[in-house]
């Protein structure tokens, strides 16, 4: 059993090692605190289909419980946005790349990452459609008005009115990077995809100073 | 359920207890879901309901054995259920009137088994239990405004997963209950909502309504009810649109029958008059007649129904219930049902729909003014008189003043203002009110859109700012601030920012109490946030009252912290540079907070000025601005000055003169002239090389505020004569002989300042001359500015001394100025006029007719030995020293009693007043009986003392005077007795040759004496 853990050990560290150099915000011994607690986290996922990773709903967890995320469909398109190969678990490497950003990311790798998240089709542009969909929940319904969704629409030319530039209807990636260069509030414009300064603290103090001294 | 049943149910009395439900449409509605849901309750979830309540559910019930069937135990009244908890408790139990119930299913039973009396059960229920929540769940579940961790609780208890079965199905529960209580406040908002958006129609209902109250003789309960204009817009209301703005409807006037007319605005926003749900209740509280033939008139009503209509509702609510006090809710509502059924057909009329609640507002003005007052402009100031009155009220404090008076106070509280000129609406309005509206009803994201999109109107132009008041948006914005979502708080201290730049939004975001919140700002970790605050802070705190509440919430403590940074380093790393930009923004906020004293001292003792020195080593303009403006604010105050001096800021300042910023130059130049009323500060200001960039920055004249702190620093700095000597190198008087006309008041107290300290020396005194300066001098004698007066006449002295410039002076007839300048009521100006008129009168060609020739002139001067002012008194002895030496003039002022009144004065300690009241009394015994009159005056004993005096100056004009009294035996006997001798061989021996002539002429004549007296004894 020793044995075995020593062996495990040595894979870890080698595999912080690899990590820490493909991912720019982690040392080596952060690579490994996340690693643990990567694995920590796939506990008794102990059917054995090692590789996979992470699952939606475990994930889910992570950025509801950890994180403080609510809107459903956000947290999808975040696993989405982690999950880069897209088989629906997001491995080790994927979880380190991803938390790079998500933790430390520069404003420029995180217009990216947000930009991914909202284009919820992939296909390079946010449109009317996507926007209205990601911000249906974010006004109280006035019952009173005759179209209830009258607000979201508005709030939706609002938002193109600010950020699209070439006026096209739509957002490119480039509307979005200069629009949120101007003003950087508007960075998550379309729903909370990036954990807060305090979360990320409590995050990484956890992570970093709690999983070491196990 | 709790948050909808605390905060959307209307409750009778405000207070927890056993407050009643009230019979409101609202309320109704959400009993009659939490009906629906109990119902359905057990059906649904058969093992939630199972689950037994912490503590019962109590309360008093219309229920009676008989109404229990099977499953229960019926012991006479009593009721006991079948079904039981673990321990054998009976889940339901009955003794009437009191019920207890321990779980859903039991209840779903009860609601089931009352049948036509479900609401009243659910009614009492809730009525007993005002937190079920807490009691079914246990008291960790109650409903806490603000906060809901209950599934955090949860989750806690599922961890220690004991009795994890059963905390499962409580889990369960609770996420029923929650979603029970979010559908009963997203539908009770819908009737919220609709209570708020009052329409036009709605309001023409009521009214229609109540003018059908005036008709009815005898049951008549109004006697009119008028729309002050006839004219109805397209959309409905009657006000003009610059009101319709403002939500406002229309004006109405009520004549009740008892009291005096009401004057009412309907509108569709709640501002902070009285204000009522509804025009019934304003005119029951209004008028008492009123309130009681309303309640008979609903009597009438139920008795013979004026319509159909009425009747048949009205039969429905019989039915319903019989309480008096809900029945004029009730009639209330059937009227109002009835108009609208009347009005607007289209709309298929619900039976129990709901009528908005109107917002009635009473402007509270009982007494009767003109017939139609609400047209136009006119209306709008009538009501904008009461706003302003309760804008006055609010902050009437107790230590309002208690601020020092000296202060500089450039943003006084003024009456509130509004734009009312312009009649038509600007768009921005509009527009600004929807983003206002998302604000209100959106979630961090709608929010944080809605503020970047508000960011992008013209912030700076008042129409914005003032609409985004208006609307209620500066509400929105500062209670944002106490959110904890850092985007929302970024974007709004981003507008209140840029808004706050207008006075009246200052005040506003006071009165709101929005400086407590951004002092609170100012702790957080976030830097964006901490500067946004400071810099918000910075324009808010232009007025008084704003400063106080900084500095009383722990303000400026929390901005000298922000100081605290690494300013010098030439590559600044991003972190750094905000904290670079942290510290700027504190420093402005300082800068705003430093015009009240107690702000400064408060400054002083957060340990500011070492961190404020810190940053004046800044290499950048925009940094340096805020820190030398506060520091030239403080540096009214003592300590500043000399920490300014210690801490070896006057290099800095000086360096900084030579930028090219001309609002720093002024700082540095303002912060200079304050300090330099100390000797050390000046030399330091010229070994720094700071003399020759202040004489450059006098050809600044464009720029008035620049050139007053320059030609201050000059004048100030002249006071050391080695400085005067450097500007003398400079060519400094020749410019600012030049800057003696056409130059506002505050620049012309400096110059002519400077040249007075200038002309101390006699090349300099050429040089006005020479550059034509005395004119202009002897022309500003006939101002008014006090502070100028003092300056003026101080220079017009110095230039007196010199023979070819008082040939000028006394061409001007500049001698008759300052003679006048003595009846001025400033004593600092009658004592520097009477200074000058000495070197005058010494200069002057036939000087003695000259001043003979000023008609009462001599008596004024005399009269002013009166004065208190010890200045004025010195000054005005050695005026009348130069003045008796013309025979014919002390003869006069003789006659003006100018002997007693010098005699008087003998007894002073003041040393510059003794040698000049000492030197007068010298001149004026040379008439007459004078000597005598002194001595019997008692002026020689205190004049002997003055031999004692310190003052070497004292000494020479006391032996003076000594001298030309001696010549009176009896004061030589005074003398004699008082010890004069000793003092007067001891002046002998002196280097001073007036002194050691007046001494030994004073001695011979007392030995004079004592030997003419030995003879006469002796023979």
């Amino acid at each position: 059993m020793a044995e075995m853990s020593a062996m495990n050990r040595k894979l870890i560290q080698n595999l912080a090692e690899t990590l820490s150099k493909q991912v720019k915000h982690f040392n080596k011994t952060e690579a490994e605190c996340l690693i643990r607690l990567f694995n920590g986290l796939l506990g008794d996922q102990s059917d054995r289909r090692v590789g996979n990773g992470l699952d939606r709903g475990k994930f889910r967890n992570i950025l509801h419980n950890t994180f403080g995320m609510t809107d459903d469909m956000i947290m999808d398109r975040v696993f989405r946005a982690f999950d880069k190969d897209n088989d629906s678990y997001v491995s080790v490497k994927e979880w380190i790349e991803g938390l790079s950003i998500f933790l430390r990311g520069t404003l420029d790798e995180k217009i990216k990452y947000c930009f991914d998240v909202y284009d919820l089709n992939g296909d390079g542009y946010i449109s009317r459609e996507e926007m209205f969909h990601m911000l249906k929940n974010s006004l109280i319904r006035q019952p009173t008005e005759e179209d209830p969704d009258e607000g979201i629409k508005d709030l939706v030319e609002i938002t193109l009115k600010k950020m699209d530039h070439d006026h096209d209807s739509r957002l490119s990636y480039a509307d979005f990077e200069k629009a949120v260069r101007d003003e950087n509030l508007l960075l998550e414009a379309f729903g909370t995809c990036l954990p807060d300064a305090k979360s990320i603290l409590e995050f990484e103090q956890h992570a970093f100073q709690d999983t070491l001294e196990h | 359920m709790g948050v909808a049943l605390t905060r959307a149910a209307q409750w009778t009395t405000a207070s927890s207890g056993t407050g009643k439900l009230e019979i409101t449409p609202v309320n109704e509605s959400l009993l009659k879901e939490i009906l629906e849901f109990v119902e359905q309750f057990s059906s649904r979830h058969p093992q939630e309901a199972k689950h037994v309540f912490k503590e019962p559910l109590q309360w008093t019930t219309s229920l009676e054995a008989s109404d229990f069937k099977t499953e229960y135990d019926i012991s006479g009244p009593t009721v006991k259920s079948q079904e039981t908890d673990r321990d054998g408790h009976p889940m339901l139990q009955l003794t009437p009137p009191s019920i207890s119930v321990h779980s859903f299913s039991q209840l779903s039973k009860i609601v089931q088994l009352a049948t036509d009396k479900k609401l009243k059960e659910v009614r009492a229920c809730l009525e007993a239990n005002r937190d079920p929540v807490a009691k079914m769940l246990g008291p960790s579940f109650a409903t806490v405004e603000g906060e809901d961790s209950s599934v955090l609780r949860l989750l806690e208890e599922v961890k220690e997963g004991d009795q994890a079965k059963e905390t499962e199905i409580k889990v369960k529960l609770i996420i029923l209950l929650q979603q029970l209580d979010t559908q009963l406040l997203s539908s009770s908002l819908k009737q919220i909502s609709q209570e708020v958006r009052l329409s036009p129609a709605a309001v023409k209902n009521d009214v229609e309504l109540l003018k059908s109250f005036c008709s009815e003789g005898e049951t008549r309960v109004l006697t009119s009810v008028q729309y002050t204009s006839d004219y109805e817009f397209t959309n409905g209301c009657r006000t003009p649109p610059w009101r319709q703005v403002h939500g406002e409807i229309c004006y109405l006037v009520i004549k009740p029958c008892d009291t005096q007319p009401l004057h009412i605005t309907c509108s569709t926003l709640e501002i902070d008059y009285d204000v009522y749900r509804d025009l019934v209740t304003l005119l029951k509280s209004k008028s008492p007649h009123f309130a009681e033939n309303i309640n008979k008139q609903d009597f009438a009503v139920q008795e013979e129904p004026p319509t159909q209509k009425v009747q048949h509702v009205e039969l429905v609510d019989a039915e319903e219930q019989g309480q008096p006090q809900r029945s004029y809710e009730h009639q209330e509502k059937n009227v109002h049902e009835k108009a609208r059924q009347q009005l607007v057909q289209n709309k298929p009329g619900g039976k129990k729909k709901l009528e908005p609640s109107l917002k009635w507002k009473n402007l509270g003005l009982a007494s009767p003014y003109e017939p139609s007052p609400y047209y136009g402009k006119n209306s709008s100031n009538k009501q904008r008189e009461t706003t302003v009155h309760r804008y006055f009220k609010t902050f009437g404090g107790a230590d309002d003043f208690s601020e020092s008076s000296s202060e500089s106070e450039e943003d006084e509280e003024q009456p509130e203002r509004r734009t009312e000129s312009n009649t038509d609406l600007p768009s921005e309005y509009w527009q600004i009110q929807k983003l206002v509206k998302y604000l209100k009803g959106g979630n961090q994201t709608a929010t944080v859109i809605a503020l970047c999109s508000m960011r992008d109107f013209n912030l700076a132009q008042e129409t914005c700012q003032l609409a985004i008041r208006d609307v209620g948006g500066l509400e929105v914005l500062i209670n944002l601030l106490d959110t904890e979502e850092i985007k929302c708080k970024i974007g709004s201290l981003k507008i209140l920012k840029e808004i706050s730049r207008n006075s009246q939004i200052r005040r506003a975001i006071a009165d709101l109490g929005g400086l407590q919140t951004m002092v609170k700002i100012l702790d957080s970790p976030d830097k964006d946030l901490k500067y946004l605050a400071a810099e918000t802070i910075a324009n808010v705190a232009k007025f008084r009252r704003a400063r106080r509440t900084v500095r009383q919430h722990g303000g400026i403590k929390r901005l000298v912290k922000l100081l605290d940074c690494v300013p010098d380093s030439a590559a600044l790393t991003e972190e750094q540079e905000k904290d670079v930009e942290v510290a700027r923004c504190g420093a402005l906020a300082l800068w705003s907070c430093s015009k009240s004293t107690r702000n400064k001292e408060a400054i002083r003792k957060a340990g500011g000025i070492p961190l404020l020195a810190r940053l004046l080593k800044s290499p950048h303009e925009n940094m340096l601005i805020p820190v030398v403006g506060t520091l030239q604010e403080c540096a009214s105050e003592r300590s500043y000055r000399i920490a300014i001096q210690m801490e070896g800021m006057i290099e800095d300042l000086v360096k900084n003169l030579n930028c090219d910023n001309h609002e720093l130059q002024m700082h540095c130049a303002s912060a200079i002239f304050k300090c330099a009323e100390d000797k050390r500060t000046r030399d330091l200001v010229r070994q720094c090389e700071g003399l020759q960039p202040l004489v450059t920055l006098l050809s600044q004249a464009d720029n008035k505020q620049l050139l007053a702190a320059t030609t201050g620093a000059i004048w100030k700095c002249s006071i050391s004569m080695e400085n005067v000597a450097k500007f003398q190198d400079y060519k400094a008087l020749e410019t600012l002989v030049g800057l003696l006309t056409d130059q506002p008041e505050e620049v012309l107290v400096n110059v002519v300042g400077a040249l007075g300290e200038g002309a101390q020396k006699p090349a300099n005194r050429a040089t006005i001359r020479k550059c034509g300066g005395i004119q202009p001098l002897v022309n500003l004698l006939t101002g008014t500015n006090q502070a100028l007066l003092v300056n003026v006449t101080k220079a017009v002295g110095a230039c007196a001394t010199e023979l070819e410039n008082m040939t000028i002076i006394d061409r001007l007839d500049g001698v008759r100025l300052l003679w006048s300048l003595l009846k001025n009521p400033n004593p600092d100006v009658q004592a520097s006029a009477a200074w000058a008129i000495c070197p005058c009168i010494e200069n002057a060609k036939d000087s003695g007719e000259m001043v003979r020739s000023f008609v009462g002139g001599l008596e004024l001067i005399v009269n002013l030995l009166k004065s208190t002012n010890k200045e004025v008194l010195a000054s005005v002895c050695a005026a009348i020293a130069k003045i008796a030496k013309d025979e014919e003039n002390l003869a006069v002022i003789t006659d003006h009693g100018v002997v007693p009144m010098l005699a008087k004065l003998t007894n002073t300690t003041d040393d510059k007043l003794r040698r000049h009241l000492a030197e007068a009394i010298a001149r004026c015994c040379m008439w007459g009986s004078n000597r005598v009159l002194f001595g019997e005056a008692g002026a020689v004993a205190p004049l002997v003392r003055y031999l004692k005096s310190k003052d070497t100056s004292v000494h020479q004009a006391t032996a003076q005077a000594l001298f030309q009294l001696s010549k009176d035996p009896n004061n030589c006997i005074t003398m004699h007795d008082n010890g004069v001798v000793k003092l007067l061989l001891g002046m002998m021996g002196s280097t001073d040759e007036v002194l050691q002539e007046a001494a030994a002429g004073c001695v011979a004549n007392i030995r004079r004496l004592a030997l003419a007296n030995e003879k006469a004894r002796y023979g």
